[in-house]
């Protein structure tokens, strides 16, 4: 007999509210909709009716935690319109950033698949040394959170020499608990369990939903901007991409750890080959014509288009965040598991986390699972497997 | 790898399509200009034959007409395509992309709703984002809609702050 598991669309974990409607048969999945535009606030609309100047602050406020990635796409899309050069120091900037912000979103992730699983360990340990890096940002950039770094042409800030040792300081520092994470979270039994076979999105599926960032290489496709399309300081540098063939959310988990350590490699070369010189290059005018930015986001390729038509406003800023690309491919992912796994395999593609504590099961109009019930159904699925294995 | 576009590449479609217009605006940006009734036979020829990836659709509300853009991005070689069409406003009908890429299915539902242009063969095409009591023949990317808060400050610049 067919049910309905309605989950969202708000909850305060997710950063965008989603519907999610699971059609499932006892505790097995069988299908799923999804039903988005809850929070559509037109941005796109909007960008036509600021200047130049004005967009990249307003992208910036698409989202919180990839608050660097828009204005970084949009800011090439310009200069890519308009023919800028970018100095080679703004450049490394521009990268140190980015990469950074990798770290703080693939941790704010990772310590929310430890809450989903029942390892409030995880979640705390991670967050505990994710608030050092948003120091850091306040400390170079005045703002633990929207940093407005970017700009055509060049960058807003400068990172200070002196602040460098305080950034290298923290890489030691997060390089050797990554360490520890990683060996915490797939050395454990239990969380390899919870994990392993869950949610695979096979590489076919991958191409066909054209999905991106670490959802496309957990799955062996390997698409990455920085390598694929290398900007800024990117080819300047040595790094590595990482690919795990599985497809399996433990595979997701992989890419995002594995990932951190090449960002730590990438911020280290950057600053120990850091640039003298300027910052940015004066933008005199936005000539008409069009323009692609392409950022590597920390869940995936970030698109920007802009049309100019040689005055100060654009005539069409397009805009496509990665998770428009990763949502639509849980259709497939989600497809056969358990509702036990499914607040995990939703939550894999890092778009959101699912709302468990919104989740009501109905079963003849009357509530059957309510609230934080989902929740607690993962966790007690955790909770057996841990006595299996006796830990 | 050189990351650039490739000649033979180019050749390669304009002898299968060659009503095609090409424009190279960079080493990485191609912008290939082509009439509606062969874009989906490009997209599949770039998606299935040469193995592009389907990054996103743009709609964009010009005088011509409705100017649509399937971007696509040739990953080994780091370069990116941008199919362009335009379909008329009187008549806003091009055939959807979603029966052979999945990919494709939210952004043809979000470009119908903004702008008002049928994906013929869209095996869904309701609104993605709107909401759902928003009027269907209303289109906020079109270019004479104009939202309350203009309708209000009527006379004023449209671009006025």
């Amino acid at each position: 007999m067919k049910r309905i598991v309605p989950i969202g669309p708000y909850h305060p974990l997710q950063e965008e509210p989603e519907f999610f409607k699971l059609i499932v048969e006892g505790e097995k999945v069988i299908d799923l909709e999804i039903n988005i535009g809850y929070n559509h606030r037109g941005h796109e609309f909007i960008a036509q009716k600021l200047t130049w100047d004005q967009i990249p602050f307003l992208v910036e406020r698409i989202c919180g935690i990839c608050s660097d990635s828009h204005p970084y796409a949009c800011v090439m899309a310009i200069e890519d319109a308009a023919h800028i050069e970018v100095p080679l120091r703004a450049q490394y900037i521009r990268t140190i950033i980015g990469e950074l912000e990798r770290i703080h979103s693939h941790y704010l992730w990772l310590g929310l698949a430890g809450h989903f699983i029942g390892y409030n360990t995880v979640w705390m340990w991670v967050w505990r040394y994710r608030e050092p890096l948003l120091d850091l940002f306040e400390l170079i950039m005045g703002n633990r959170n929207h940093y407005a770094i970017n700009k055509a042409g060049g960058a807003r800030r400068d990172i200070l020499p002196e602040d460098y040792p305080k950034i290298e300081k923290y890489l030691d520092l997060l390089e050797e608990k990554n360490t520890m994470f990683t060996k915490a979270v797939l050395d454990d039994p239990v969380i390899r369990a919870r994990l392993e076979g869950v949610g695979i999105l096979s590489r076919e599926d991958a191409v066909a939903y054209a999905v991106l960032g670490p959802t496309a290489r957990g799955s062996g496709y390997a698409i990455d901007v920085r390598k694929d399309e290398p900007y800024d300081a990117y080819d300047k540098i040595s790094w590595d991409m990482i690919v795990c063939e599985e497809g399996d959310v433990l595979a997701k988990a992989k890419v995002r750890l594995l990932e951190c350590f090449e960002s730590i490699k990438i911020v280290r070369q950057c600053l120990k080959n850091m640039p003298d010189g300027p910052i940015e290059n004066r933008v005199e005018e936005i000539p008409a014509g069009e323009g692609i930015g392409r950022h590597e986001a920390p869940r995936g390729e970030v698109f920007h288009y802009v049309r100019s038509d040689g005055s100060n406003y654009p005539i069409r800023h397009k805009i496509r965040a990665p998770s428009f690309m990763n949502i639509p491919s849980n259709e497939v992912a989600v497809r056969g598991y358990s509702i036990a796994d499914a607040a995990l395999v939703l939550a894999a593609v890092d778009p959101c986390y699912c709302c468990t504590e919104r989740t009501v099961v109905y079963e003849d109009r009357k509530p059957k699972y309510s609230g934080a019930d989902l929740l607690r159904l993962s966790w007690q699925k955790t909770e057996t497997l841990r006595r299996r294995y006796k830990r | 790898m050189k990351k650039e576009y490739s000649r033979e590449i180019l050749d390669q479609i304009s002898e299968k399509f060659p009503e095609i217009l090409v424009k190279v605006h960079g080493p990485r940006r191609v912008y290939i200009r082509i009439p509606r009734e062969q874009l989906y036979d490009l997209a599949r020829f770039l998606h299935c034959e040469l193995g592009f990836r389907f990054s996103i659709a743009t709609g964009i509300d010009t005088r011509d007409g409705i100017e649509i853009l399937y971007h696509f991005s040739h990953d080994k070689a780091g370069t990116f395509y941008s199919l362009k069409t335009v379909v008329p406003k009187d008549d806003p009908k091009i055939k959807s992309l979603a029966d052979f890429l999945p990919a494709a299915n939210w952004i043809e539902r979000e470009v119908h709703e903004l702008l008002g242009v049928d994906f013929t063969g869209h095996p869904n095409l309701v609104p993605l984002l709107t909401a759902e009591t928003w009027p269907a023949d209303l289109h906020p990317l079109r270019r004479d809609y104009r939202d309350e808060h203009e309708k209000m400050d009527e006379g004023r610049s449209r671009r006025g702050h």
